[in-house]
């Protein structure tokens, strides 16, 4: 400590004397360099990066990640997508409560002091609004990743384990759904079963390992690795566990799929396996010569096993690399060298996950579902088109 | 016998080594405490689908249109149509069903959700957008009541109560079917 203090005024006398050369010195070099601005408590970006979420819906209630812009695997928490239905809470901390209650043994209310006293759980998942996808056959050419993508992101969570805090409770026998609310000012709710309750789902107080953002649910954010991103219920505030779902509309006139043989799938939240890629893509223009073609590639049911990319319009599909680690249920970044010969070129990716699930084409997925069911969960391929002048543009192939 | 103690040894030695006071883990570890009635009283309201959680209290369909016509009707239109946001009200014949592939159809209460308490519980937890929370049970029954009323599912002389609400059947609830996608790797 010591030492370190007194190299640090002797080298601000030595950057005194220095700048009192230079001023008395006869030429003044073109390699004058300043001293900046020292540590600070809290980071910022650099002002010369501006990559932003952009904002949308009728009330101004989303805002879509710049999926282009971004690479790795983790979205900074300030560009992770929001999707709000009664805008975002001020919540103080220490008035916060999770009350636990309904077919159990001993209801209970935890603060988020008792919680940091379990043992702590992490890691790192995607969130992916169901709709992610809904502007895919109603776009033009001059289509951006982060409009038709940009509701998907990927943090490391951290925080309770929700199979500890049940044993805490005690289950009753009968429950067999749990009913998550937020504290939001519509105080939503989603019904989850109990199987998927005690597998892998999270109570979560931190994001990318400091507090949830309040956009993303602060104080406390209930984590359902794969899930759509509704069920991941923001500023949660109370667990009901029942021998029935509750039948809300999150979960009935929304979020379920009517097919065309005139049924309605519920509670379809697992996300099927999905990529786009994220570069070249609109607004660019390329050069001739080599390239990476990057992008995502994720899947609720489990892990990426691989990811295809095609230049010629799916006649023919290359092996592209996975960037590492390549997680459960998370977002991977792929890569695949390739070189531009000048001609117009259409660019496609489909990912295959550890289940053995392949990422759909639109016209297949149509011919399963229905256009209008793919207003949420439509996780069909996405094609870029490389104009012989180089210019990349969305190629809707619906 | 000996086999027994063994394993229950090595049990005790297991969970000693994840300690570092010695102490066993117990099955619950004692964190959090037993909620006042009233914390539970304020926030367990929500309705399930065969009306467990509907509180004491009664609406009918004429102070529904009322309440609707003073906070609903700027946002949801008139007669739940036509307005800025969600439609509310429309009905297509029974036995069409075109969600899937047609454009241009709203999915209403009355042609797409499967149980009434649906109604209930959302208007009382989320509505009016801007000030939920302000309308009495009494209002959320006739409020619900109204707008069943121009899905064509009640008569305009009728009254809701947490008894007569579960029973009303909705067009769309035999269409329901849970999630059968995940049995195959096929695309479904
Ligand atoms: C300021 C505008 C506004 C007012 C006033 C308003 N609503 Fe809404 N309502 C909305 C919006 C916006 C949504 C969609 C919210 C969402 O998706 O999160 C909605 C959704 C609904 C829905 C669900 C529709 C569906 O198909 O999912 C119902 C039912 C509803 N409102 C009833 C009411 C009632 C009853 C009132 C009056 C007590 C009311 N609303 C007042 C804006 C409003």
């Amino acid at each position: 400590m010591g030492t370190s203090v007194l190299s640090r005024r002797r080298f601000l006398q030595a950057t005194a004397t220095g700048a009192g050369v230079v001023l008395a010195g006869q030429k003044a070099t073109a390699d004058v360099r300043r001293v900046g601005p020292w540590a600070s408590q809290y980071g910022e970006r650099s002002p010369f990066d501006k990559v932003n979420r952009t904002i949308s819906g009728n009330l101004q209630h989303e805002s879509e990640t710049p999926q282009q812009a971004l690479s790795g695997m983790i979205t900074p928490s300030s560009l992770h997508y929001e999707r709000h239905h009664a805008g975002v809470p001020t919540i103080r901390p220490e008035e916060h409560k999770l009350l636990i209650h309904g077919m159990v043994e001993e209801p209970k209310v935890f603060t988020l002091h008792d919680l940091l006293r379990f043992p702590q759980a992490s890691r790192i998942c995607f969130l992916e609004c169901a709709g992610n996808g809904k502007h895919h056959f109603k776009s033009d050419e001059k289509t951006t990743p982060q409009r038709l993508c940009g509701l998907i992101s990927q943090s490391e969570w951290s925080g309770v384990s929700l199979s500890s805090l049940l044993r805490e409770v005690g289950v009753k026998k009968s429950g067999s759904w749990l009913l998550a609310e937020g504290s939001d000012a519509c105080l939503l709710t989603r019904s989850i079963p109990m199987e998927r309750a005690l597998d892998d789902v999270l109570i979560a107080y931190a994001q990318n390992g400091e507090a949830v953002r309040p956009e993303q649910g602060y104080p406390l954010r209930l984590i359902v690795p794969g899930c759509e991103g509704s069920m991941n219920v923001k500023w949660l505030r109370r667990l009901e566990v029942s021998d029935q779902p509750f039948m809300t509309r999150e979960e009935t006139a929304k979020y379920s799929d009517p097919l065309k043989d005139g049924t309605v799938r519920q509670f379809s939240f697992v996300m099927d396996a999905k990529s786009i890629i994220t570069q070249p893509a609109y607004p660019l223009q390329i050069e001739k010569g080599w390239h990476e073609i990057r992008g995502l590639a994720w899947s609720g049911r489990g892990q990426v096993a691989g990811v295809e990319v095609s230049d010629d319009n799916g006649s023919s599909w290359h092996q592209a690399q996975l960037q590492s680690p390549v997680l459960d249920k998370s977002c991977v970044r792929f890569g695949l060298l390739w070189k531009w010969d000048g001609k117009e070129r259409l660019l496609t990716s489909r990912v295959i996950d550890s289940t053995g699930y392949t990422q759909p084409s639109a016209r297949e997925l149509i011919a399963i579902r229905g256009k209008q069911s793919l207003r949420y969960h439509n996780n069909t391929m996405t094609t870029w088109r490389v104009q012989s002048d180089g210019q990349v543009f969305y190629q809707r192939m619906d | 016998m000996w086999a027994r103690s063994f394993s229950l040894i090595l049990l005790f030695l297991l969970l000693m080594s994840s300690t570092s006071s010695g102490s066993p883990v117990p099955e619950k570890l004692g964190i959090g405490f037993v909620p006042s009635p009233e914390l539970v009283k304020a926030w367990d309201t929500a309705i399930q689908p065969d009306g467990r959680g509907l509180p004491p209290g009664k609406g009918c369909v004429t102070d529904g249109q009322r309440i609707y016509v003073e906070q609903c009707q700027v946002c949801h239109g008139i007669s739940g149509k036509g307005g800025q946001y969600d439609v509310l009200a429309g009905r297509l014949a029974e036995n069409l069903f075109p969600f899937a592939a047609e454009s241009g159809h709203p999915k209403t209460i009355g042609n797409y959700w499967p149980w009434a308490t649906t109604l209930f519980d959302y208007i009382r937890r989320s509505m009016p957008l801007l000030t939920p929370g302000t309308l009495s049970d009494n209002d959320v029954y006739a409020l619900s009541a109204y707008l069943l009323h121009l899905n064509e599912l009640l008569p305009e002389s009728a009254c809701l109560d947490a008894a007569s609400l579960p029973q009303i059947e909705m067009p769309a609830n035999k269409r329901f079917v849970p999630d059968n996608r995940l049995e195959t790797s096929a695309v479904r």
